[in-house]
């Protein structure tokens, strides 16, 4: 009985949290949704989603979001299987983390001089012969950015579960002959599935709605949900399509999440 | 458990060593109830060094904040969460807010400077007798070129800007109703115009120029024109006059089918805590000297009589930027449309973005 009493009060704090900063914050956006610009209910917000411009909007995100977490994930793979290799892998580890620490903002303005008509990129190109080119406000530009940007939140649970692998497993496939390639096919992909299934969520999610980019990378060229739900509330001033847009920006991830969940053997 | 213990009891300590220390800190600098006065303005669009100033010569401590768009302004002051003794908002923001109630009207009494501004600029239609405002700065929309980069192409007007020759070259501002007003001066409609198929038809107008533009961007444009990453540029009058002073090679024009005329002027709004140290700071601004240092650096034109004097001849005399009475008649003052009407646009300019090319 006492230990139900202690366990309940432990649970308070946490209970507390997620209905104050996780739930009712939901049910606001949800709330907020069925009111047009005038403050009137109404599910005009709704009816407005389902116009070709956000369904437009929609695949397009989906569409950029899919080729940063693809292209994150071939960069990322490689990248933490050789550091399991390396000596010092933590320290390798470090470096390719700290860069995460560093403001969003300002590594995409570091990326403005460095792709610009006259940045470093054209005059490599140049000087190979290739000659300059459009770099900036480009999809290629926008994409090259986000991966650069979610890389280490990608090769973290990848290079966690790679260093979890129990060796001796390797060796196994070794003496009962398999090769490399299929070693890797049979053995280490299905055994680090679930840190690559971790990377692809936390890349795709915020990948989906990302913004600050658009505008200073793509120069408004891409226009994802994320844009949308900026400029609804902070310029329109439309609360209402903005947390429409939200809506279906949260199912989607509850989506995507239950669909690449990591369902434990058994439950 | 006692260690954990230990570490949350040592974070504790830290906050709490942190916050007093911030506490101290403050209280220290003259950051305390009273004795401060916290601002919300454009992003860079004042000289700090008069901010020091009005500091050292009244003993009032400023807390400075700024914001890049009317409307998120204006969202923040709804909201009340910080009390803003000052707001710079644009004319027809102005004209919301004071129907809304946010204002507060001025003593103009305290305010004895207030007659140095060039009467031009003043009891103007978004606020009557300057109950509630006191201008700050006026200016054009226009476009920035670089005619080198042209080979000594002119641009005059709205319409040059769809010349298949300039393709990617030109670089707009990302604001629906500069952008939406471009349009519609492009096709001989007001940029207040509600009318839908008037709107649609700019809209469609403005895709047909998707193929000349390299980017739609924020503040961030004066750089790239800077750095001639683009040789065309919509921008404010402020913006063009600042980067023409660090590249001289530019050009700025307003096109002849005519444009938007504006003002920012400054405000009290309903959020204000110290409301005389505003007052304070609004007159020490009206005065001659100041507004010219002040005009000197933002590169904005002043609509203060009395500080012409003060700054250089070529800059006052210039045309481009401070037009006259006779060619501002042509220009038209962005109007309260309304939130629906507002909508609208936003909507409009959101599917020219998508619009590829």
């Amino acid at each position: 009985m006492n230990n139900k009493v202690t366990r309940n009060l432990y649970l308070f704090p946490y209970a507390l949290w997620i209905v104050l900063f996780v739930v009712a914050p939901l049910l606001l956006v949800l709330y907020y949704s069925f009111f047009d610009i005038e403050g009137h209910f109404s599910l005009v917000n709704y009816k407005t989603f389902f116009t070709p411009v956000y369904l437009k909007m929609t695949l397009s995100s989906f569409w950029y979001a899919f080729l940063i977490t693809v292209i994150a994930l071939i960069v990322s793979y490689p990248t933490a299987y050789l550091l399991t290799k390396t000596k010092h892998k933590q320290l390798w580890l470090l470096l390719i983390i700290v860069p995460s620490w560093i403001n969003l903002l300002l590594k995409a303005y570091a990326f403005l001089g460095i792709f610009g008509t006259k940045g470093i990129a054209n005059s490599f190109l140049e000087a190979v012969g290739i000659g300059a080119k459009q770099i900036l406000f480009t999809d290629f530009s926008f994409v090259f950015v986000s991966v650069y940007i979610f890389i280490p939140f990608m090769i973290l649970p990848i290079f966690n579960s790679l260093n979890e692998l129990n060796p001796t497993l390797l060796d196994a496939a070794n003496d009962l002959g398999a090769s490399r390639w299929i070693t890797f096919r049979r053995v280490i992909f299905p055994l680090t599935i679930d840190g690559v299934k971790a990377g692809c969520q936390v890349v795709f999610i915020p990948a989906l709605s990302l913004f600050m980019l658009t505008r200073l990378i793509a120069g408004n060229r891409v226009i994802t949900l994320g844009t949308a739900i900026e400029q609804q509330f902070l310029v329109t001033r439309d609360w209402g399509m903005g947390s429409t847009i939200a809506v279906f920006l949260i199912l989607i991830m509850f989506l995507i999440i239950s669909l690449t969940g990591n369902r434990k053997r058994g439950v | 458990m006692s260690k954990l213990l230990r570490f949350f009891l040592g974070i504790i300590l830290v906050s709490a060593v942190l916050f007093y220390a911030l506490a101290e800190l403050n209280s220290s600098q003259g950051y305390s109830g009273k004795n401060t006065l916290t601002i919300y303005n454009w992003g860079d669009y004042i000289d700090t060094d008069l901010i020091k100033r009005f500091e050292k010569e009244t003993g009032i401590k400023v807390i400075y904040e700024t914001f890049d768009s009317n409307e998120a302004m204006l969202t923040k002051i709804e909201q009340g969460g910080t009390t803003y003794d000052i707001a710079v908002p644009s004319e027809y923001m102005i004209d919301k807010m004071r129907k809304e109630n946010l204002l507060i009207p001025l003593d103009h009494s305290k305010l004895p400077n207030l007659k140095n501004i060039d009467p031009r600029f003043m009891d103007l239609p978004f606020d009557e007798d300057n109950k509630y405002s006191v201008p700050y700065f006026w200016g054009t929309v226009g476009i920035v070129y670089n005619p080198k980069m042209l080979n000594g192409k002119k641009i005059t007007s709205w319409n040059d800007l769809w010349d298949p020759d300039l393709r990617n070259k030109i670089l707009l501002v990302d604001g629906a109703r500069e952008i939406m007003g471009m349009g519609l001066n492009s096709l001989g409609y007001s940029l207040n115009d509600t009318n839908h198929a008037h709107l649609q038809e700019a809209k469609r107008k403005l895709d047909t120029l998707t193929p000349n533009i390299k980017a739609i961007v924020g503040d961030e444009i004066r750089l790239l024109l800077q750095n001639e990453e683009a040789s065309i540029g919509i921008v404010w009058s402020g913006v063009a006059s600042e980067i023409m002073s660090e590249n001289e090679d530019l050009e700025y024009v307003v096109p002849k089918e005519g444009s938007n005329l504006w003002f920012d002027n400054m405000v009290i709004p309903k959020t204000a805590k110290n409301k005389e140290a505003a007052l304070k700071f609004m007159n020490f601004m009206l005065d001659p000297k100041v507004a010219a240092q002040n005009a000197e650096y933002v590169n904005y034109s002043s609509p203060n009589k009395k500080a012409l004097a003060y700054m250089p001849k070529k800059t006052v005399n210039d045309e481009r930027f401070y037009p006259s009475p006779k060619l501002t008649d042509k220009l038209e003052v962005y109007e309260n449309l309304g939130k629906k009407n507002l909508a609208y646009y936003n909507e409009l300019f959101l599917e020219f973005k998508m619009h590829r090319k």
